[in-house]
């Protein structure tokens, strides 16, 4: 990396979003207190009348979004991804997904990017219990460009969604944003042959580090960003899995039920492919930074490209 | 417009029909479909504006039933008005239908999916408020349970529908005192029930809800500008039928046949009543 990124993803929605609904007014916002933490203020400043604000309230953000779905508007409901997607699943899981309301659901912060606020701020379940209902797309964005063809399609689709966007800038995965994107389409960051990496969201730019970090030792990894967990690109993750016979998946979640158990289930009639799911531990984690915790449970590039070496030999 | 005998009448039809349907199941919320029959009655034979051959008619009044186990009333009410053919009410919860016991909206007028307690009213106030935002003429009424006013999302959604000055909104209560366990006051107590709207910020008037003159002209009466609407509508729960009225255990109950037989007789009674009025 040339010059390091300074504009989290956040900001990329918001930029997005500003553009969308100053085309459409029945694109609208509604947060929950959480229009900082969103980086949504600009958009708040530019378009008040398209931002409704429920106050600390998730449950009531996310009932109030369907109702207004219902009636033909086009709600993005911003909110920390750990409040978002356990306060208010059962308003997720009834109103939205149930009643088939198109209501994008923005989990911010999302993962363990509030660090050392600790496990009332992290949201390791997300995918695990968002990928489990039915009706509803399940969302990871890798980069701020991704999170730009991203939110430009959801601006437009009809089918209720979940996206996780983490807090801090990353480190670019893509050199701008023209490549093709489409939801529920896998896209192989980095052809290789010896092994897999299929990351999902702030782990994709790890995944593409130990690929480098390996090419150096004569080992060719492949890097598969599946920024869609719903609808879950099967075959590309089977294809994977069959050209290296090795799969490493890696997620900022619960090593239960998220994007590793996602693989597993997609390979679980392969033959002999060995797959590892690294993630973080089903107990309470130490207190750190993303990347102190990525270093400490082995998800940064450097413990990645150490875990594929050893796979290989 | 029908006239007040004529909707009383009706509502005596449609329990009739719900104990049928429920009857027929096996299953179902007696007790709580009754208590309720007349506001929804009141609702859809009188106050709304609905087409039940355009479900989907631009400024149609809505109708969100937050206590969705009452379900079966809703389906016996939607069918008489014709939003699908009475023959479907024999389907209800059987194996492959749409007539679930909860509310679903594969049903042509039924708008959202409810039957976990506490979300109806914060649905509503989203509905009321892209109404607002959309210049749309149309009111939105919502029908809760008190048992369900324990649901702290309740109260997210009462403080929210003042907050953004929904007078397009009427919230009602179905107060019929009892839940599956008791009495609601034993349960969990909420009273004073209106000293709290209005602390909340809601317009409030208590009524006899099984009263259908009542009921008519206090659901007509527009909200004042910019100021939500609750009615707390005392009610019996199990109206009509003398063995099943004020007792807990018919809230998800199913009659015998020799119960039924008794109950079929008793609004046959009522309506023979009202003929002679």
């Amino acid at each position: 990396m040339s010059k390091k990124n300074t504009i989290a993803n956040r900001q990329a929605m918001c930029e997005v979003l500003i553009e969308e609904a100053k085309e459409n007014s029945d694109v609208i916002v509604l947060t929950s207190d959480s229009r900082g933490s969103a980086s949504l203020a600009k958009f708040a400043d530019q378009l008040p009348a398209q931002l409704i604000e429920v106050g600390i309230a998730e449950q009531n953000l996310v009932s109030i979004s369907a109702g207004m779905a219902h009636m033909g508007k086009r709600p993005f409901a911003a909110s920390p991804a750990c409040f978002l997607s356990m306060r208010s699943i059962e308003q997720i899981k009834v109103d939205v997904a149930y009643s088939n309301k198109n209501v994008k659901l923005v989990g911010i912060s999302g993962g363990i990017s509030y660090g050392a606020l600790g496990m009332t701020h992290h949201s390791l379940q997300d995918f695990a219990v968002t990928r489990a209902i039915p009706n509803l797309q399940v969302l990871v964005p890798a980069d701020r460009h991704e999170t730009k063809k991203m939110f430009k399609v959801l601006a437009t689709t009809n089918i209720p969604a979940y996206i996780r966007l983490g807090r801090n800038p990353v480190e670019d995965c893509y050199p701008d944003d023209s490549y093709e994107f489409e939801i529920g389409k896998a896209i192989t960051m980095t052809d290789g042959t010896d092994l897999v990496f299929i990351a999902a969201g702030e782990t994709v730019r790890q995944a593409m580090d130990a690929s480098l970090l390996l090419k150096k030792k004569g080992i060719s990894a492949k890097v598969l960003n599946l920024h869609s967990l719903k609808p879950f690109d099967e075959l590309a993750v089977k294809k994977a899995a069959r050209e290296t016979g090795r799969v490493i998946s890696v997620e900022e979640h619960s090593i239960y039920g998220g994007l590793g158990a996602a693989v597993a289930e997609s390979l679980s009639e392969e033959k002999g492919i060995v797959h590892k799911i690294v993630g973080l531990p089903d107990e309470a984690l130490v207190t750190g930074t993303t990347i102190e915790l990525f270093k400490h449970y082995g998800m940064d590039g450097a413990s990645l490209a150490e875990l594929g070496k050893k796979m290989v030999e | 417009m029908m006239e007040i005998n004529e909707l009383k009448k009706k509502a005596i039809e449609i329990r009739k029909e719900t104990l049928e349907m429920i009857y027929n199941a096996k299953t179902g919320h007696t007790g709580s479909d009754l208590s309720c029959t007349d506001i929804l009655v009141a609702l859809y034979y009188e106050v709304m504006n609905i087409d039940p051959k355009n479900p989907e008619m631009i400024n149609r009044d809505q109708y969100i039933q937050s206590k969705g186990h009452a379900a079966e009333v809703l389906w016996t009410v939607l069918a008489n008005k014709g939003f699908f053919e009475k023959a479907e009410l024999k389907k209800f919860s059987q194996y492959g239908s749409r007539l679930i016991g909860h509310p679903n909206n594969k049903v042509a007028g039924v708008e959202m999916n409810t039957g976990s307690l506490g979300h109806g009213l914060s649905v509503s106030v989203g509905i009321a408020l892209a109404g607002k935002m959309n210049g749309d003429n149309f009111h939105i009424y919502t029908l809760m349970g008190d048992g369900e006013l324990a649901e702290g999302s309740i109260w997210e959604g009462a403080m929210a529908a003042a907050n953004f000055g929904l007078d397009n909104l009427t919230a009602i209560i179905d107060r019929n005192g009892l839940q599956i366990t008791g009495a609601s006051e034993d349960v969990m107590k909420m009273e004073s029930l209106k000293d709290k709207w209005i602390a909340f910020g809601w317009e409030v008037q208590e009524i006899d809800g099984n009263n259908m003159e009542i009921l008519v002209d206090t659901l007509r009466k527009p909200n004042k500008t910019g100021i939500p609407k609750m009615i707390i509508a005392h009610t019996i729960k199990g109206k009509g039928i003398s063995f099943i009225e004020n007792k807990a255990n018919w809230h998800h109950k199913v009659p015998t046949e020799d119960e039924m037989m008794t109950a079929l007789s008793e609004l046959n009674q009522q309506l023979e009543e009202l003929k002679n009025v």
